[in-house]
């Protein structure tokens, strides 16, 4: 190990800074899921130990398996998810080439609406949303909630990855065009592994707030068949008596699925950025 | 076959006119190099030959057909890049496949033109490796193989070279020549580098700001170049320009190469003082700083030892000195 880049002092002052952070970071969380196998008296008696032989209990979890149904509510969380999120990335990667591609009138115009959204929260146009999807009959559907989150998404998604398809070597789609590749071959095939981390950056970035999301559900489809994790959690959530226990188990169990998709992305961000690309 | 015709191509980016009216002529089998500053638009018209990029106006032809509205896969073009472009996700071999692949060759003719061109470029150890595994000059070869396999009527290359290190660049530079000795192609090759025109082409085309300079054989274009721009750009080191005013010309500009000029430590036509003196070895490169003549550059074969400081005479050949007139073209 050279000496010149690393010293001990400095390796120990960056590792007290993050594990700091780390710690901090996780505090909440590690609080949170420390406190769902807790019994309602541990929970408010000592809230920040750990639960004990006295204190364990798994009433919250009893109570969430029994009461609505979770299992559903966790599965249409996850359609939503993923399917905004595989729309997202598919039309803002497809939108992102074209703006970065192909020269058009009105490129730069239409570059600038598109990321118009990011500055705009679509919160905004929440009633009209509304009066849409009541139109389109649409209310108490995913697919209405897809649509919104894929909305949301697009203009973020494109903004980052028309950045890095300008960086996408203009020889190698030149190449492709050569071989007789078709530009949809140029953009699935050459493009789209080049761009790999970039899209695990959007990805990431697009799916914690889909996931968290309470407004739009509770809006366009609160009903029982639709209801994500997070509105379901709010069955118990009441005006005058909150069961914290379901409502720490559901948040722990909520926790999962989206920690699954971070660590696939996480992963294919790190294997992009090692693997280099060629040049 | 593989004859190339370019008439009056215009082609401008916005408001912008990059090339301003090419015309030219290949015949089949010839090595052309385009060649001239950066940014002159050498590229834009390589592009514009392969289909990558539309023209404005004018129209392109390969072996007298028209090919403005045929896609690039489709012309018999080859190309080779400066970036290699080659694909990251497939193998050497794939690599060299893949636009056979796509015109639908038969495998076993695909598995023949990659053992031979894989032979003629070294490439067999290779063969499996990704481009990732591979060093500078082994992945220019494998993009110089890519265009082989293809046996186009017309190899295009984009500055091959200039992404190689000194060396290797004069190594790949021969077999770029043994390649065209061998498959008797017609190729088309653009480089900034006038030394890399000179030593490869049977045809130099000289552009500056998208026109035309001069066209002509290495040669030609050192013992008589058309005007100043040609003169200037072909030969290094580069030709002394000096004000004919100065000298009692009535041409404006007066042209000597450093190669045509001696100097002799007693007499001649420019007294001047020696400022530096850079020792090649094979040649020896003087810069004196004349009174007459200005700041000019002296090549003298073999070693040569001047002090700086110290005063020196150099005469040009009046056979080999240049005269131009005010708008740049050379005077008979
Ligand atoms: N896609 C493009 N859009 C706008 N301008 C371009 C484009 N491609 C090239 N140009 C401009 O055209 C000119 C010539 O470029 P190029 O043909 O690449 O020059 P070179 O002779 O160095 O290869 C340059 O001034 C460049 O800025
Ligand atoms: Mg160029």
């Amino acid at each position: 190990m050279s000496t010149a880049t690393r010293s001990l002092p400095r390796t120990i002052g960056a590792h007290a800074i993050l594990l700091t952070y780390t710690a901090i970071a996780l505090f909440p969380v590690i609080l949170v899921v420390m406190n769902s196998f807790k019994s309602r008296a541990g929970i408010f008696g000592a809230p920040l130990t750990p639960p004990t032989a006295k204190t364990f209990d798994l009433i919250g979890y009893t109570t969430v398996f029994g009461q609505g149904d979770f299992f559903h509510y966790f599965q249409n969380s996850l359609v939503v998810t993923v399917a905004s999120l595989f729309f997202v990335l598919l039309f803002g990667a497809m939108a992102a080439f074209a703006l970065s591609e192909y020269r058009f009138r009105g490129n730069t115009l239409m570059g600038l609406y598109l990321a118009l959204g990011i500055m705009i929260p679509i919160r905004l146009g929440t009633v009209a949303i509304l009066q849409l999807m009541v139109a389109s009959g649409l209310v108490n559907t995913l697919t209405a909630l897809i649509l919104v989150y894929t909305a949301q998404g697009l203009p973020l998604a494109i903004f980052i990855l028309s950045e890095f398809m300008k960086q996408v070597s203009n020889d190698l789609k030149n190449a492709g065009r050569i071989d007789g590749l078709s530009e949809y071959t140029i953009f699935f095939r050459l493009v789209l592994p080049l761009v790999r981390p970039a899209m695990a950056t959007v990805a990431v970035f697009t799916m914690i707030p889909i996931w968290n999301d309470l407004w739009f559900p509770l809006i366009l489809a609160p009903s029982e068949e639709t209801k994500t994790v997070t509105l379901g959690a709010q069955l118990f959530l009441g005006q005058f008596v909150t069961n914290w226990n379901a409502i720490l188990a559901a948040l722990s169990l909520a926790i999962l699925p989206v920690l699954i998709l971070y660590v696939i992305f996480s992963r294919q961000l790190i294997r992009g950025i090692t693997s280099g690309a060629v040049k | 076959m593989g004859s190339l015709k370019i008439e009056n191509v215009k082609k401008a980016f916005g408001p912008v006119e990059v090339l301003k009216g090419i015309d030219l002529q290949v015949t089949d089998g010839e090595f052309v190099v385009f060649v001239g500053p950066s940014g002159c638009g050498k590229s834009t018209l390589l592009r514009v030959i392969a289909g990558l990029e539309d023209s404005t106006s004018g129209r392109v032809l390969i072996d007298g057909a028209d090919v403005s509205v045929t896609p690039p896969a489709k012309r018999g073009i080859a190309m080779v890049f400066q970036t290699y472009a080659l694909y990251p996700h497939l193998t050497v071999k794939n690599n060299m496949a893949l636009g056979l692949k796509q015109a639908g060759t038969p495998g076993a003719e695909i598995e023949r033109r990659i053992k031979i061109a894989s032979a003629m470029l070294s490439l067999e150890p290779y063969l499996e490796r990704r481009p990732a595994e591979l060093s500078g000059g082994q992945r220019q070869r494998v993009a110089i193989g890519r265009a082989v396999v293809r046996e186009p009527k017309l190899f295009l290359f984009d500055e091959p070279l200039s992404n190689l290190d000194a060396a290797l660049r004069v190594n790949t530079r021969l077999e770029i020549a043994q390649l065209h000795r061998r498959l008797k192609a017609t190729m088309i090759y653009v480089t900034h580098d006038q030394v890399e025109a000179m030593t490869l082409a049977d045809k130099i085309v000289v552009l500056n700001a998208g026109r035309i300079e001069q066209i002509g054989s290495p040669m030609e274009l050192y013992n008589s170049p058309a005007n100043e721009f040609v003169a200037g750009f072909i030969g290094s080191p580069k030709m002394n320009f000096i004000d004919g005013a100065r000298l009692g010309e009535t041409a404006k500009t007066i042209g000597v190469r450093p190669e045509h000029l001696t100097v002799d430590t007693k007499s001649g036509a420019w007294k001047g003082t020696v400022v530096h003196a850079e020792h090649l070895g094979a040649d020896t490169n003087l810069y004196l700083d004349c009174e007459k003549a200005g700041l000019i550059t002296v090549r003298i074969f073999g070693v040569y030892n001047a002090e700086p400081g110290s005063t020196l005479y150099a005469t040009p050949d009046a056979a080999k000195t240049y005269r131009f007139g005010a708008d740049g073209k050379v005077l008979r």
